[in-house]
C-alpha cells in the first residue's frame, strides 16, 4: 500500500491533502445550487473576474493571502453586482452585461500583472498551485468552508423552494431577492477559497463537474448536495495523487479525473445515461415489434 | 358579501409605469370555483400574480375572510403555468409535496407525524399517492398539475391561483382535473383560474371573472357569462396598452 500512502508523507502533501478535501467538497456542495439555479456560465465570468482583485491585491499588500483574498472578493462581487444594476431597468440582460465587465475586468487584470514587481507567474493564478499551498492559505479555506458551508445547509429548504420554482417561493413569503445575492455572495467565497488549487480558469470544472454527476444518477435535492461534496472530494483527492505520481499539473489532473467520471455517470447511469437508454429503447421496440407479430 | 369571501376593490397594477389592470373589483365566495377570462394581454396572469403578492399593488386592497392581505401569504397558493417549470429538478412527486410543508417546519427540524400525515393527505386527494416516488418528469400533464395542487393543499391554502392549468391537456387529464377541482370546491376552498376556452367554461366552472385591462363583468356564469359581456371583453380594447401603441 505505500504506492498509496507514500506521497502523503511530504508536509506539502499534506497540506495540499487537506486543501483538497476542503475546497472539493465545498465546490461539490456548492455545484448543486450553481447547477439548478443555472449560474454555471455567470460562475465562469465570476471566476475570470478574480484576476484583476488578485492584482490589487499584490500590488497593494504582496503575496500575503489576507490580501489576495479580499482583492480577490472584492473584484468578483463588484462584477457580479455591477452586472445586476446594469441589467436592471435597461434593455441589457444580464448576461450581456457579465460578458463585458468580466472581460473588461479579465483585460484589467492582465494589465495590472504586468505592473507588478513581485516575480509572480500569470500562470500559477490561472491554473492554480496546489502543491505551493501554505498554512495560511488553508486557514482562508477553513474559514470560508466554515462560513458559507452551515448556512447553505441552513437555507437549504428555502434554496430548494427558490430553485425549483421562483414565483412559488415567492409567494410563499420567501426573500427570494436576498437569497439570490446570498447564493452569489457565497459562490464567490467558494471559488475565492480554491483560487490556490485550481487557478481562475479550472475553477469552474471543480465546481459544476461533481454536481453534474450526480444528477445524472439520482433524483434527490440532498443526494445532489451531499453526494456533489463527496465526489469533489474524492475527484480532488484522486488528482493530486495522480499527479503526484505522474508529475503533471495538480489543478489540470483534478478536472480530468472529474471530467472522466462525469463521462462514465453520463453513458452508464441506469435511469438517464446515454446507452442504458439507447439499449431500453430498442428493448422495447423489438418487443412492441414482437407483440404486433404476435397478433 | 359575506365574511367567506375574496375581495378586491380598485385593483390597479403597473408593470413599468404602463397599467395592465384598472381599477378592478369584484369579490368571490369561497367554496367556488372562477374563471378569469379576457384576451391575450387582458391581465389574467397579472391579476393572479398579485392576489398571490407577487406584484406590487398600485391602488387598491386584496381583503379575505374581511382581513386585508399584505403581500405574500401561505393562504394563497400560486401555481404556476406548466411550461415556467424546470420538470427535470432532482425531486420526486412526493419532494414537491412536501415544500408546501417546508416554512412550517424549522430547519433544523426534521419533518414531524403530522408534516408527513398532511402529505399523504394532499397527495391522497389528487390520487397520486401511488406514483409518489416517481421523479417529476415521468408524469402526464394531468399529473403534473395535480402533484401543484397537492403542494398547494399540504400548505394549507385556501385560495388556489392557477395560471392557465387546463392548457394542452387531453380530455381524460381535463375530466380528472375537473374532479379534483370539484372536490376542492365542496372543501371550501376558492379556486380561480384563468382559462381561455369559451367552450368548456359551463361545465367547469361556478363563476366567471371577466378582463380587458379593466373589468368587464363578474359573478355566476348564468350572470355574467353572456354573449354582451363576452362580445365586450374580447371586442373593446378600451384600456388595453396595444391600442396605445406599447407593449405590455
Amino acid at each position: 500500500m505505500d504506492w498509496l500512502f507514500e506521497p502523503f508523507q511530504h508536509v506539502f502533501m499534506q497540506r495540499a491533502l487537506a486543501a483538497c478535501v476542503l475546497v472539493g467538497f465545498l465546490n461539490g456542495f456548492m455545484g448543486g445550487f450553481v447547477m439548478l439555479r443555472r449560474m454555471a456560465l455567470m460562475a465562469d465570468s465570476l471566476s475570470h473576474s478574480l484576476l484583476p482583485g488578485l492584482a490589487v491585491g499584490v500590488l497593494l499588500f504582496g503575496l500575503a493571502p489576507a490580501g489576495l483574498f479580499f482583492g480577490a472578493l472584492s473584484a468578483a462581487l463588484l462584477v457580479a453586482l455591477g452586472a445586476q444594476l446594469l441589467s436592471r431597468g435597461s434593455r441589457v440582460k444580464e448576461d450581456t452585461a457579465l460578458a463585458i465587465l468580466y472581460t473588461v475586468a479579465f483585460s484589467a487584470g492582465v494589465v495590472l500583472l504586468s505592473f507588478v514587481k513581485v516575480r509572480v507567474s500569470l500562470l500559477h493564478y490561472l491554473f492554480g498551485n496546489i502543491l505551493g499551498v501554505s498554512n495560511q492559505d488553508l486557514w482562508v479555506s477553513y474559514g470560508v468552508a466554515g462560513l458559507v458551508l452551515p448556512l447553505l445547509v441552513a437555507a437549504e429548504r428555502p434554496l430548494q423552494l427558490l430553485l425549483f420554482e421562483p414565483s412559488v417561493a415567492r409567494s410563499q413569503g420567501i426573500a427570494t431577492g436576498i437569497l439570490n445575492v446570498g447564493l452569489v455572495v457565497a459562490l464567490v467565497l467558494t471559488m475565492v477559497s480554491s483560487l490556490q488549487a485550481v487557478g481562475v480558469i479550472l475553477l469552474l470544472g471543480l465546481l459544476i463537474s461533481p454536481a453534474a454527476t450526480v444528477y445524472m444518477l439520482c433524483d434527490s435535492y440532498a443526494a445532489l448536495l451531499w453526494g456533489g461534496g463527496a465526489l469533489g472530494v474524492f475527484g480532488a483527492v484522486t488528482g493530486l495523487w495522480l499527479s503526484y505520481w505522474l508529475g503533471l499539473p495538480s489543478g489540470a489532473c483534478i478536472v480530468l479525473v472529474l471530467g472522466a467520471i462525469f463521462c462514465l455517470a453520463y453513458l452508464l447511469s441506469p435511469r438517464y445515461g446515454l446507452l442504458p437508454k439507447i439499449w431500453r429503447s430498442r428493448h422495447f421496440h423489438q418487443e412492441s415489434l414482437a407483440r404486433w407479430e404476435k397478433h | 358579501m359575506s365574511e367567506h369571501s375574496l375581495q378586491v376593490e380598485n385593483l390597479t397594477v403597473s408593470y413599468r409605469r404602463i397599467p395592465a389592470l384598472h381599477h378592478v373589483g369584484f369579490s368571490v365566495p369561497c367554496g367556488s370555483c372562477v374563471a378569469v377570462l379576457g384576451p391575450n394581454g387582458a391581465g389574467k396572469s397579472t391579476l393572479l400574480k398579485a392576489l398571490a403578492g407577487l406584484l406590487e399593488l398600485e391602488t387598491g386592497s386584496v381583503s379575505f375572510h374581511g382581513r386585508q392581505m399584505q403581500g405574500a401569504s401561505r393562504e394563497f397558493a400560486y401555481l404556476p403555468q406548466r411550461e415556467m417549470v424546470d420538470w427535470d429538478f432532482p425531486t420526486t412527486v412526493r419532494g414537491v409535496v412536501e415544500m408546501g410543508r417546508y416554512l412550517r417546519v424549522r430547519w433544523w427540524r426534521r419533518f414531524s407525524k403530522e408534516d408527513g400525515a398532511a402529505v399523504d393527505a394532499a397527495l391522497e386527494a389528487v390520487q397520486l399517492a401511488p406514483l409518489q416516488d416517481r421523479q417529476i418528469s415521468a408524469l402526464s400533464g394531468g399529473q403534473q398539475q395535480r402533484v401543484f395542487i397537492a403542494r398547494a393543499l399540504a400548505q394549507e391554502a385556501h385560495v388556489l391561483l392557477l395560471d392557465e392549468p387546463f392548457t394542452g391537456l387531453d380530455q381524460p387529464s381535463q375530466e380528472s382535473l375537473k374532479l379534483v377541482f370539484k372536490q376542492l370546491k365542496n372543501e371550501g376552498k376558492l379556486l380561480l383560474l384563468s382559462h381561455h376556452d369559451l367552450q368548456n367554461v359551463p361545465d367547469l366552472f361556478d363563476r366567471v371573472v371577466l378582463l380587458n385591462g379593466e373589468l368587464i363583468a363578474a359573478g355566476t356564469v348564468a350572470e355574467a357569462f353572456t354573449r354582451d359581456n363576452l362580445t365586450r371583453t374580447y371586442e373593446t380594447r378600451v384600456f388595453s396598452g396595444v391600442n396605445h401603441g406599447l407593449a405590455i
